[in-house]
């Protein structure tokens, strides 16, 4: 087990391209005691028989204890299981929404994957809403599946939301700066006026102010924060902090 | 009904209990033995030899979530939305209920109301119970001293007994 950490940890922190692979040789008298460990191998780093291979260019991240991926930068989103997204009801056909999320297809929603929906209690979804759910099925073979309530039958947030805000693209990256635990970006953002803010892994963020310039403010704030440097992010913030008191 | 010896009989009347009570422990085997045959011919197998599946130690994460520990993705600030805001709290504190197994911290469990709320309720409605169930005179009592909260004052009075009604003669 320490030969498999060993092989990662060297390259912790180094960009790595696509066609990097990672094997490590078991001996067969320790076979015991490495099959317990388990790696968790994250996006961009995929299983192929006995090795790790890199399928993404990025810079090869580590989380304890056995969590390893590739953080890389892109605009198109693929739909992963388990992740919430911002999706857009495009069609209504029988007993299914087909919601655009971004991906290669549309998503499909049940009726009944709403909080306290029965066949008798539809609930009231119309084409062109704004819904924030999650991912039940997605994988490259299938059509994806959304659902907006979790294990338990409660909605814990999800459903649609919005009537007014805005809704607008970003790079994935933002997104998980964004949602990351203690996200500087959101903080900076708190201190200037209260808003309402959704993030969807897809890309796509909603946000909704008290007035229509604050809510444009907030927009451009985030769209120009993806090209900035720390700093330069914060004295953008001061000055329109200032600016709009 | 034919007189003919056991050979002539089927092999199925030859299974049946009442025929075989007659019979040896080893012929009882023996005709086990080929009635598990006879099943085992007519179900099938697959011929192939045993597979161990290998253990997979290597898995295989598709999303960024738990990776990176992303946060709820509904946000409010400064008050603008306050269901969302509840919301926030409590999925940002379940994931960190998982986070946290290792520390042995009884964590309080997440109430509508808060503990002294529901301290000044339950004394009211004590106060309120005894009212209902004290007499006529206790209940002016209670109302005068719900001011001494130590209970210092004691209630000197002689408790009025029940006089009998007499005659006087003038």
């Amino acid at each position: 087990m320490d030969t498999i950490h060993a092989c990662f940890k060297e390259k912790i922190g180094e960009v790595l391209l696509p066609g990097d692979v990672f094997s490590f040789r078991l001996s067969e008298s320790g076979d015991g005691s490495i099959k317990t460990e388990k790696i968790i191998c994250g996006p961009g780093l995929r299983r192929n028989g006995e090795e790790v291979q890199v399928c993404k260019s990025g810079i090869l991240r580590h989380k304890q204890p056995n969590m390893y991926w590739i953080d890389s930068q892109q605009r198109r989103y693929v739909p992963a299981k388990g992740e919430s997204v911002i999706g857009i009801v495009t069609a209504k056909s029988g007993d299914i929404f087909k919601v655009d999320v971004g991906g290669s297809e549309q998503a499909s929603l049940s009726y009944l994957a709403f909080e306290g929906a029965t066949k008798r209690n539809r609930p009231n979804v119309q084409v062109g809403d704004l819904v924030y759910g999650q991912f039940t099925i997605a994988n490259k073979d299938m059509e994806p599946e959304l659902v907006c309530i979790d294990s338990c039958g409660r909605a814990n947030g999800m459903g649609v939301f919005g009537a007014d805000g805005l809704l607008f693209k970003v790079s994935l990256g933002l997104v998980r700066r964004l949602l990351a635990p203690q996200s500087e970006i959101i903080k900076d953002l708190e201190k200037i006026f209260p808003f309402e803010l959704v993030v969807g892994m897809n890309g796509r963020v909603w946000v909704k102010a008290k007035t229509v310039q604050q809510t444009l403010i907030v927009t451009n704030l985030l769209e120009t924060c993806e090209n900035m440097t720390s700093q330069q992010r914060q004295t953008l913030f001061k000055r329109v902090a200032e600016g709009s008191l | 009904m034919a007189k003919d010896g056991a050979a002539k009989l089927s092999k199925n009347l030859l299974r049946m209990k009442f025929m075989q009570r007659g019979l040896d422990a080893e012929l009882k085997k023996q005709l086990d033995e080929e009635e598990k045959r006879i099943i085992s011919d007519e179900h099938w197998f697959l011929d192939l030899p045993e597979l161990k599946a290998k253990e997979n130690y290597i898995i295989e994460e598709r999303s960024y979530a738990p990776c990176e520990d992303l946060v709820f993705g509904r946000m409010s600030f400064r008050g603008f939305n306050p269901e969302v805001e509840k919301l926030m709290l409590l999925m940002n504190t379940h994931k960190e209920e998982e986070d946290d197994e290792e520390e042995d911290n009884v964590s309080r469990m997440e109430t509508d109301i808060t503990d002294e709320e529901m301290a000044r309720r339950y004394e009211s409605l004590v106060e309120s119970m005894r009212k209902k169930f004290a007499k006529k005179r206790d209940r002016s009592a209670i109302t005068k001293n719900k001011e001494d909260v130590n209970c210092d004052a004691v209630d000197n009075r002689p408790k009025k007994a029940f006089l009998k009604p007499q005659l006087i003669f003038v």
